[in-house]
Protein backbone atom coordinates (compact mmCIF):
# COMPACT_ATOMS: atom_id res chain seq x y z
CA UNK A 1 0.00 0.00 0.00
CA UNK A 2 2.71 2.44 0.67
CA UNK A 3 3.53 2.97 -3.06
CA UNK A 4 -0.01 4.34 -3.34
CA UNK A 5 1.22 7.05 -1.20
CA UNK A 6 3.47 8.44 -3.50
CA UNK A 7 0.95 9.45 -6.12
CA UNK A 8 -2.20 10.48 -3.50
CA UNK A 9 0.29 13.11 -2.37
CA UNK A 10 1.20 14.11 -6.03
CA UNK A 11 -2.88 14.79 -6.66
CA UNK A 12 -2.87 16.70 -3.67
CA UNK A 13 0.01 18.71 -4.51
CA UNK A 14 -1.17 19.21 -8.28
CA UNK A 15 -4.36 20.36 -6.96
CA UNK A 16 -2.72 23.11 -4.77
CA UNK A 17 -0.54 24.03 -7.41
CA UNK A 18 -3.75 24.66 -10.06
CA UNK A 19 -5.55 26.28 -7.13
CA UNK A 20 -2.51 28.59 -6.68
CA UNK A 21 -2.19 29.29 -10.63
CA UNK A 22 -5.73 30.36 -10.58
CA UNK A 23 -5.58 32.35 -7.81
CA UNK A 24 -2.27 34.01 -9.31
CA UNK A 25 -4.14 34.66 -12.65
CA UNK A 26 -7.35 36.18 -10.90
CA UNK A 27 -5.33 38.51 -8.50
CA UNK A 28 -2.08 39.32 -10.59
CA UNK A 29 0.27 37.94 -7.21
CA UNK A 30 2.16 35.48 -9.18
CA UNK A 31 5.76 35.99 -10.41
CA UNK A 32 4.78 37.68 -13.81
CA UNK A 33 5.22 41.35 -13.76
CA UNK A 34 2.63 43.05 -15.82
CA UNK A 35 3.70 44.76 -19.28
CA UNK A 36 4.21 48.86 -19.41
CA UNK A 37 1.96 48.89 -22.00
CA UNK A 38 -0.36 46.31 -20.29
CA UNK A 39 -4.01 47.19 -20.50
CA UNK A 40 -6.90 46.34 -18.18
CA UNK A 41 -8.74 43.09 -18.78
CA UNK A 42 -12.00 43.48 -20.87
CA UNK A 43 -10.25 46.10 -23.51
CA UNK A 44 -11.23 46.08 -27.53
CA UNK A 45 -10.56 44.34 -28.85
CA UNK A 46 -8.41 41.15 -27.07
CA UNK A 47 -5.60 39.82 -28.31
CA UNK A 48 -3.49 36.66 -27.74
CA UNK A 49 0.19 36.70 -28.63
CA UNK A 50 2.23 33.58 -29.17
CA UNK A 51 6.00 32.67 -30.69
CA UNK A 52 7.74 30.57 -32.24
CA UNK A 53 11.89 30.43 -33.07
CA UNK A 54 11.03 31.73 -36.18
CA UNK A 55 7.83 33.77 -35.92
CA UNK A 56 5.80 35.93 -33.85
CA UNK A 57 2.18 35.18 -34.08
CA UNK A 58 -0.33 37.90 -32.76
CA UNK A 59 -3.70 37.20 -33.10
CA UNK A 60 -6.21 40.12 -32.76
CA UNK A 61 -10.53 38.87 -32.02
CA UNK A 62 -12.14 41.59 -33.93
CA UNK A 63 -15.40 40.72 -35.02
CA UNK A 64 -16.95 42.10 -37.92
CA UNK A 65 -14.31 44.66 -38.88
CA UNK A 66 -14.03 45.50 -42.36
CA UNK A 67 -10.71 44.79 -42.60
CA UNK A 68 -9.95 47.76 -45.14
CA UNK A 69 -10.43 50.50 -42.21
CA UNK A 70 -7.87 48.26 -40.28
CA UNK A 71 -4.22 50.37 -39.63
CA UNK A 72 -1.42 48.40 -38.80
CA UNK A 73 2.05 49.81 -38.63
CA UNK A 74 5.14 48.41 -36.85
CA UNK A 75 7.97 50.44 -35.82
CA UNK A 76 11.06 48.41 -34.22
CA UNK A 77 9.34 46.01 -32.23
CA UNK A 78 6.01 47.98 -31.77
CA UNK A 79 3.02 46.73 -33.13
CA UNK A 80 0.19 49.33 -33.15
CA UNK A 81 -3.66 47.68 -34.51
CA UNK A 82 -5.65 50.75 -34.80
CA UNK A 83 -9.26 50.99 -36.48
CA UNK A 84 -12.66 51.06 -35.75
CA UNK A 85 -16.04 49.35 -35.44
CA UNK A 86 -19.40 50.30 -36.22
CA UNK A 87 -21.86 48.14 -34.20
CA UNK A 88 -24.89 50.53 -33.90
CA UNK A 89 -27.75 48.51 -35.33
CA UNK A 90 -31.13 50.81 -36.41
CA UNK A 91 -31.76 53.62 -34.51
CA UNK A 92 -35.38 53.39 -34.17
CA UNK A 93 -34.75 49.92 -32.64
CA UNK A 94 -35.69 49.20 -28.75
CA UNK A 95 -32.64 48.21 -27.23
CA UNK A 96 -31.91 45.66 -24.54
CA UNK A 97 -28.75 44.76 -24.46
CA UNK A 98 -25.42 46.67 -25.70
CA UNK A 99 -22.74 44.71 -25.25
CA UNK A 100 -20.78 44.83 -28.09
CA UNK A 101 -18.13 47.41 -28.36
CA UNK A 102 -18.94 50.27 -30.60
CA UNK A 103 -16.12 53.12 -31.93
CA UNK A 104 -12.67 53.46 -32.95
CA UNK A 105 -10.28 51.01 -31.03
CA UNK A 106 -6.44 51.29 -30.83
CA UNK A 107 -3.64 48.80 -29.16
CA UNK A 108 0.00 48.72 -29.05
CA UNK A 109 2.02 45.92 -28.11
CA UNK A 110 5.79 45.17 -27.48
CA UNK A 111 7.04 42.21 -29.75
CA UNK A 112 10.35 40.40 -28.93
CA UNK A 113 12.92 42.26 -29.46
CA UNK A 114 13.81 40.38 -32.72
CA UNK A 115 10.96 40.89 -34.77
CA UNK A 116 11.72 42.05 -38.16
CA UNK A 117 9.77 45.04 -39.11
CA UNK A 118 10.33 44.38 -42.82
CA UNK A 119 8.81 40.49 -42.70
CA UNK A 120 5.20 41.08 -41.42
CA UNK A 121 1.57 39.40 -42.55
CA UNK A 122 -1.89 39.90 -41.92
CA UNK A 123 -4.94 38.36 -42.67
CA UNK A 124 -8.56 38.69 -41.42
CA UNK A 125 -10.76 35.44 -41.75
CA UNK A 126 -14.04 35.20 -39.53
CA UNK A 127 -13.20 37.99 -37.35
CA UNK A 128 -9.84 37.00 -36.53
CA UNK A 129 -7.13 39.25 -37.44
CA UNK A 130 -3.92 37.13 -37.43
CA UNK A 131 -0.82 38.74 -37.80
CA UNK A 132 2.57 37.03 -38.58
CA UNK A 133 6.18 38.84 -37.79
CA UNK A 134 9.09 37.12 -38.54
CA UNK A 135 12.05 36.79 -36.23
CA UNK A 136 15.74 37.88 -37.20
CA UNK A 137 17.09 35.12 -37.73
CA UNK A 138 20.65 35.65 -36.30
CA UNK A 139 18.24 35.12 -32.78
CA UNK A 140 17.00 31.82 -34.10
CA UNK A 141 18.72 28.60 -32.01
CA UNK A 142 21.04 26.88 -33.91
CA UNK A 143 22.22 23.28 -33.74
CA UNK A 144 25.99 22.86 -33.50
CA UNK A 145 27.64 19.80 -34.21
CA UNK A 146 30.15 18.49 -32.09
CA UNK A 147 33.03 17.20 -34.20
CA UNK B 1 -40.40 13.78 -4.78
CA UNK B 2 -40.28 14.44 -8.19
CA UNK B 3 -40.14 18.16 -7.66
CA UNK B 4 -37.20 18.01 -5.67
CA UNK B 5 -35.55 15.70 -8.27
CA UNK B 6 -36.51 18.34 -10.83
CA UNK B 7 -35.05 21.04 -9.12
CA UNK B 8 -31.45 19.38 -8.31
CA UNK B 9 -31.20 18.62 -11.68
CA UNK B 10 -31.85 22.03 -13.22
CA UNK B 11 -29.35 23.07 -10.10
CA UNK B 12 -26.68 20.83 -11.16
CA UNK B 13 -26.42 22.02 -15.13
CA UNK B 14 -24.55 25.23 -14.55
CA UNK B 15 -22.42 23.61 -11.59
CA UNK B 16 -20.98 20.87 -14.19
CA UNK B 17 -20.68 23.24 -16.96
CA UNK B 18 -18.70 25.70 -14.63
CA UNK B 19 -16.24 22.81 -13.22
CA UNK B 20 -15.82 21.61 -16.65
CA UNK B 21 -12.21 21.91 -17.21
CA UNK B 22 -12.71 23.79 -20.86
CA UNK B 23 -13.96 27.31 -19.95
CA UNK B 24 -16.36 28.89 -22.22
CA UNK B 25 -16.84 32.44 -23.17
CA UNK B 26 -20.17 34.22 -23.07
CA UNK B 27 -20.08 36.15 -26.19
CA UNK B 28 -21.01 39.89 -26.37
CA UNK B 29 -24.57 40.51 -27.83
CA UNK B 30 -26.49 43.76 -28.76
CA UNK B 31 -30.48 42.84 -28.68
CA UNK B 32 -33.01 45.27 -30.13
CA UNK B 33 -36.58 44.65 -30.98
CA UNK B 34 -38.55 46.42 -33.92
CA UNK B 35 -42.65 46.07 -34.74
CA UNK B 36 -41.78 42.16 -36.43
CA UNK B 37 -39.64 40.62 -34.61
CA UNK B 38 -35.83 40.88 -32.46
CA UNK B 39 -32.66 40.91 -33.57
CA UNK B 40 -29.25 39.35 -31.74
CA UNK B 41 -26.30 39.82 -32.57
CA UNK B 42 -23.15 37.94 -30.73
CA UNK B 43 -19.77 38.62 -31.46
CA UNK B 44 -17.88 35.12 -31.93
CA UNK B 45 -14.56 35.83 -33.93
CA UNK B 46 -12.90 32.74 -35.22
CA UNK B 47 -15.90 30.66 -35.18
CA UNK B 48 -16.93 29.57 -38.84
CA UNK B 49 -19.73 28.25 -40.15
CA UNK B 50 -19.53 24.66 -39.87
CA UNK B 51 -18.28 24.98 -36.21
CA UNK B 52 -21.55 27.04 -35.23
CA UNK B 53 -24.47 25.46 -33.32
CA UNK B 54 -27.88 27.20 -32.80
CA UNK B 55 -30.57 25.82 -30.98
CA UNK B 56 -34.02 26.58 -30.28
CA UNK B 57 -35.68 23.94 -27.69
CA UNK B 58 -38.95 25.33 -26.93
CA UNK B 59 -38.27 28.53 -25.04
CA UNK B 60 -34.54 28.01 -24.86
CA UNK B 61 -32.37 29.75 -27.40
CA UNK B 62 -29.08 28.55 -27.18
CA UNK B 63 -26.04 29.79 -29.19
CA UNK B 64 -22.68 27.65 -29.31
CA UNK B 65 -19.57 27.87 -31.50
CA UNK B 66 -16.15 26.57 -31.24
CA UNK B 67 -13.29 28.78 -32.75
CA UNK B 68 -10.83 27.44 -35.16
CA UNK B 69 -7.70 29.69 -35.23
CA UNK B 70 -4.56 28.43 -37.20
CA UNK B 71 -2.07 28.47 -34.95
CA UNK B 72 2.01 27.27 -36.06
CA UNK B 73 2.97 23.99 -33.87
CA UNK B 74 5.35 24.02 -30.86
CA UNK B 75 4.06 27.55 -30.43
CA UNK B 76 4.18 29.27 -26.76
CA UNK B 77 2.04 31.81 -25.89
CA UNK B 78 3.45 34.71 -24.24
CA UNK B 79 0.53 36.69 -24.05
CA UNK B 80 -3.18 35.56 -23.88
CA UNK B 81 -6.73 37.63 -23.25
CA UNK B 82 -8.35 34.86 -24.80
CA UNK B 83 -8.41 31.57 -22.91
CA UNK B 84 -10.50 29.56 -24.40
CA UNK B 85 -12.00 29.18 -27.75
CA UNK B 86 -15.77 27.65 -26.92
CA UNK B 87 -18.29 29.76 -27.22
CA UNK B 88 -21.78 29.24 -25.33
CA UNK B 89 -24.48 31.78 -24.27
CA UNK B 90 -27.98 30.71 -24.08
CA UNK B 91 -31.79 33.01 -23.54
CA UNK B 92 -35.07 32.44 -22.81
CA UNK B 93 -37.55 32.99 -25.52
CA UNK B 94 -41.11 34.67 -24.75
CA UNK B 95 -44.38 33.13 -26.80
CA UNK B 96 -45.38 36.21 -29.23
CA UNK B 97 -41.88 34.93 -31.08
CA UNK B 98 -41.96 32.49 -33.87
CA UNK B 99 -39.46 29.50 -33.28
CA UNK B 100 -39.89 28.28 -36.61
CA UNK B 101 -39.16 31.68 -38.34
CA UNK B 102 -35.59 32.75 -37.30
CA UNK B 103 -32.85 33.84 -39.82
CA UNK B 104 -29.31 33.19 -38.75
CA UNK B 105 -26.68 34.98 -40.61
CA UNK B 106 -22.64 34.61 -39.51
CA UNK B 107 -20.23 37.19 -41.16
CA UNK B 108 -16.60 37.70 -39.89
CA UNK B 109 -17.41 36.43 -36.61
CA UNK B 110 -20.30 38.05 -36.25
CA UNK B 111 -23.45 36.28 -35.53
CA UNK B 112 -26.96 37.77 -36.54
CA UNK B 113 -30.11 36.16 -35.38
CA UNK B 114 -33.19 37.62 -36.43
CA UNK B 115 -36.27 36.14 -34.50
CA UNK B 116 -39.62 36.80 -36.13
CA UNK B 117 -42.89 38.14 -34.38
CA UNK B 118 -45.37 35.52 -34.83
CA UNK B 119 -47.77 37.66 -37.69
CA UNK B 120 -50.97 37.84 -34.75
CA UNK B 121 -48.56 40.10 -32.47
CA UNK B 122 -47.06 42.38 -34.98
CA UNK B 123 -48.57 45.60 -34.21
CA UNK B 124 -51.63 46.98 -36.54
CA UNK B 125 -52.64 50.37 -36.79
CA UNK B 126 -55.74 50.98 -36.48
CA UNK B 127 -57.27 53.63 -38.81
CA UNK B 128 -59.79 55.78 -37.23
CA UNK B 129 -62.36 56.88 -39.63
CA UNK B 130 -63.90 59.92 -39.90
CA UNK B 131 -67.95 59.95 -38.83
Amino acid sequence: MFWNLGSIDDRLFDDFRRIQREMDELFGTGPTRSGIRAVARGTYPPINIGATPEQVDVYVFAAGIDPGSLDISIQQNLLTVAGERKAAGEESAEYYRRERFDGPFRRVLTLPEDADPDRVSAQYRDGVLHISVKRRESTQPRQIEVK
Amino acid sequence: MTETQQVSKQESRPVRASSDTERLIRPAVDIFEDQAGITLRADMPGVSRDSLDIRIDRDTLSIEGQASISTPEKMEALHAEVRSTRYQRSFSLSGELDTDNVEANLKDGVLTLRIHKRAEHRPRKIEVQSA
